[in-house]
């Protein structure tokens, strides 16, 4: 076995093929890495520029750029978009390219399905931007796709179904990749509890994708059969309850939510230990408040939904289970500080967005324990209150950690430093854009204006046009983003093995940039 | 973890496989929301599709069984496989909970609530909220059918289903015993039990259609009755062409005694299946 196992490895080290073809075809993690990223980074602008023409119209009361229909087809794609396409991609990329470099693996369990994973997720990408051009254009329902207005939609409701199957099925490969290769394929003497936090929560991200995603799957079967094969699953005539369609995509879509900020808490682990040159504060703890914030995000779901009608008890269960997350997301933010107290602080551009995550994410965090309260919630749902919430915890808290990821790894990807003075350019625009566009929204939501309208009364005014300002500031202020990856990719000063000063872990031991092939033998760990 | 270190591990070549697969989901999308609308040739780009993916599943499958028969999969990436097969059910299981918990959902709780509020009352003040139902507007316009009865054809298939879960195992006993006689016989008999299952349940569903009025559209009782046991035939079919793939490997001497986890794969398969009978028996069928 051992010789044809040998004879075969040689083709491992034959030419890939060129061009297009390589990128087609390939089984090897970086390059797939690299794909989800830049998938990634073509949906953020995407997506971002939707967001950009939401704000615009915004920027006064009154219709002006565009029918209101076309406006909710912009708010529903923005929101599934960023979801699907930009943070659980990202986040993916990022696993690709680290696990195997972290645990001292040679690639990912099944490099080949590996492959599809992500090639499955351009095909959903095509069926939901394409679906813009169809009749009736895109999906207008809100990215939670609630019965009953998505089941009188046309055609693109359906391709959308469809779609969100296909991501699914990605995921689900994806996940379970990703699950077998850290179970597996850690290198010997590599135990659980020494693994790097960034494994250790995709580790569990993986485990909220493999039990949640087959949920989504059949709550969007259920819409697509009530809309095309005569089910009654959401039609009280029918004996049904479009309320049960909330209940099941939130089942899914609370362990969601987490998933999109587990790998954001794995990141950021990685950084603030390096940049404060001490090991991690309480690295067992970190491990239990992860578990405990998957555990636990299964039993909160109808927080989405206090406003929808439910018995009292069950409003009592689900407010007081969700105040009990608060505890181990604390854990973790004291961890985090304290990680940082009596430190050698650096402030590189890794460790700013690192920071900006633990006081950004905890404004979210706080107006999300707002939010948990039922009467408050009752008050608040569907306000701007909400979107202010969900995007401190998804732009400052998700989508910095990816950019703090990015400008730490990249000199281990590209071989190169990235240029500083831009990295710090690039994190102020954003940090302060950021909080120009969406801190005025707290405000906008406890004055009572609705989400999701085109239009709106004349006092929300100025806030709106707060917001749309730096809304133009944050998204314009990516390109910077583009132009200094671009540039670390191209050429720079050259990064040492190491990179950073207080780097621990196996995949600074490696040459930078990492070679195709890493660990084909295994480190010991000890 | 200790496993294999000395073996290099198993990198495989660059593929094309994954990348025709998603082509095929592509084309099967399209096709099918063409079906659905009604538009011309939708079938046609469906049925492409689903061509497209049979070659992909045939080609990719084909490499995996030559790689295995070639010994290039050693201990490692056998535990791999296991991991990943456990995971795979494990999501499966999370997808029939879906419906299992719709049924819940409208039967203890949403059913009941449409029976009880003053409004029901003034909309519909003949509707009883009984499990069976077809929901109150769906009764009121004049819909009846037959519900499902337990001890006829969904016994005979429990008794069926749970048999075959023993013949795969006295199969895979054989195959541990070097007897390939008692693993081709053994897998013979479950494959012939998951036919005949099959054949009843499309005989049940043609008489729910055709004498008992009971049909996907037969309100909340018919749309759970058939998405549960319609998604749990659909997997009895693919675990059937999976025994009959593996009936096939075992006739042309493929699996050892000791590496067979492909055959394995299949019967944990075919035993969550199982087990999803049972629940769907007691849930659907028994209990109304």
């Amino acid at each position: 076995m051992s010789d044809a196992a040998h004879a075969h490895d040689d083709h491992g080290h034959h030419a890939h093929p060129a061009g297009i073809m390589r990128w087609l075809t390939t089984t090897n993690h970086k390059d797939i890495g690299s794909l989800y990223l830049w998938f990634s980074l073509i949906m953020l602008f995407t997506a971002g520029s939707m967001a950009l023409l939401i704000r615009s119209e915004l920027f006064e009361p009154g219709m002006q750029l565009m029918h209101p229909d076309f406006f909710n087809q912009l708010t529903t794609m923005h929101g599934l978009i960023m979801i699907f396409g930009v943070i659980m991609p990202a986040f993916t990329g990022f696993a690709n390219w680290q696990v195997p470099l972290m645990i001292g693996a040679p690639d990912m369990a099944f490099p080949r399905m590996n492959n599809w994973s992500f090639w499955l997720l351009p095909v959903a990408g095509i069926m939901l931007l394409g679906s813009f051009w169809l009749p009736g254009g895109a999906v207008a329902g809100g990215w939670t796709m609630y019965p009953p207005l998505f089941i009188q939609g046309g055609v693109s409701y359906d391709l959308t179904i469809l779609a969100v199957h296909i991501m699914g099925l990605s995921s689900i490969m994806g996940s379970i990749n990703i699950i077998t290769t850290i179970l597996n394929m850690r290198a010997p003497g590599l135990t659980l509890m020494k693994m790097p936090m960034f494994v250790w929560t995709w580790l569990i991200t993986a485990y909220l994708l493999i039990a949640t995603m087959p949920v989504l799957a059949g709550a969007v079967t259920m819409l697509l059969t009530d809309r095309n094969f005569g089910t009654h699953f959401f039609n009280a005539a029918g004996g049904g309850d479009p309320v049960m369609f909330q209940h099941i995509f939130w089942f899914f879509g609370h362990p969601e939510v987490y998933i999109l900020i587990l790998p954001a808490f794995g990141i950021i682990s990685q950084i603030i230990p390096t940049f404060a040159r001490k090991p991690l504060f309480g690295y067992a703890s970190m491990v239990y408040a992860t578990a405990s914030i998957a555990i636990l995000s299964f039993t909160v779901w109808a927080h989405h939904m206090f406003a929808v009608g439910m018995p009292v008890a069950a409003q009592l269960f689900f407010m007081f289970s969700t105040m009990l997350i608060a505890v181990p997301t604390g854990v973790k933010v004291f961890n985090w500080v304290a990680t940082m107290w009596k430190g050698s602080l650096t402030f590189e551009t890794p460790m700013l967005f690192a920071i900006a995550f633990v006081c950004l994410f905890t404004i979210g965090g706080f107006s999300g324990l707002v939010l948990a309260m039922a009467p408050v919630d009752i008050q608040l749902q569907d306000t701007y209150y909400v979107v202010a919430h969900f995007h401190y915890v998804l732009v400052s808290g998700a989508l910095f950690s990816i950019f703090a990821g990015i400008y730490f790894w990249l000199p281990k990807w590209t071989g190169h430093m990235y240029n500083e003075t831009l990295g710090k350019v690039h994190f102020w625009l954003s940090v302060i854009g950021m909080n120009i566009v969406f801190f005025p929204m707290h405000f906008l939501g406890l004055a009572g204006m609705p989400r999701r309208i085109p239009d709106y009364a004349l006092q929300f005014t100025e806030f709106n046009q707060i917001a749309t300002v730096g809304a133009f500031i944050f998204g314009f202020s990516q390109l910077v983003f583009l132009y200094v990856v671009l540039k670390a990719i191209k050429g720079g000063a050259k990064a040492s093995d190491r990179v950073w000063e207080g780097a621990e872990g196996l995949e600074w031991t490696l040459p930078s940039p990492a070679p195709y092939h890493t660990f084909e033998t295994a480190p010991v760990v000890k | 973890m200790s496993l294999a270190q000395t073996d290099k591990y198993y990198l495989p070549q660059p593929s094309l496989w994954p990348i025709i697969g998603s082509v095929a989901l592509l084309t099967m999308a399209v096709g099918g929301v063409m079906t659905m609308h009604h538009m011309n040739h939708g079938g046609w780009v469906l049925l492409a599709g689903v061509a497209v993916l049979f070659f992909m599943m045939f080609g990719w499958f084909g490499e995996v069984i030559r790689d295995s028969e070639a010994g290039r999969y050693n201990k490692q990436v056998d535990s791999s496989f296991r991991w990943s097969m456990s995971w795979f059910i494990f999501s499966e299981v999370m997808f029939f909970a879906a419906f299992f918990g719709a049924l819940f959902y409208t039967r203890v709780l949403s059913v009941p609530w449409l029976g009880e509020s003053d409004t029901m009352q003034q909309l519909w003040p003949a509707f009883k909220a009984t499990w069976p139902t077809a929901g109150p507007g769906l009764t009121a316009d004049g819909l009846k059918f037959t519900p499902m009865e337990a001890w006829g054809i969904p016994a005979i298939n429990t008794l069926l289903l749970l048999s075959s879960g023993v013949t795969v195992t006295w199969a895979h006993w054989g195959l541990k015993k070097n007897n390939r006689t008692q693993l081709i016989l053994g897998l013979a008999m479950t494959v012939a039990l998951g036919v005949t299952f099959l054949g009843l349940q499309a005989f049940e569903y043609h008489h729910a259609y055709t004498e008992m009025g009971l049909t996907l559209g037969a309100g909340v009782y018919g749309a759970t009755f058939f998405m549960l046991t319609g998604f749990h035939g659909f997997h009895v079919l693919v675990g059937t062409t999976m025994l009959i793939v593996m009936l096939l490997r075992s006739l042309a001497g493929h699996f050892t005694a000791e590496h067979h986890f492909a055959f394995e794969a299949v019967s944990w398969y075919w035993h969550f299946v199982d087990v999803v009978w049972v629940l769907l028996f007691i849930l659907v069928y028994w209990l109304i």
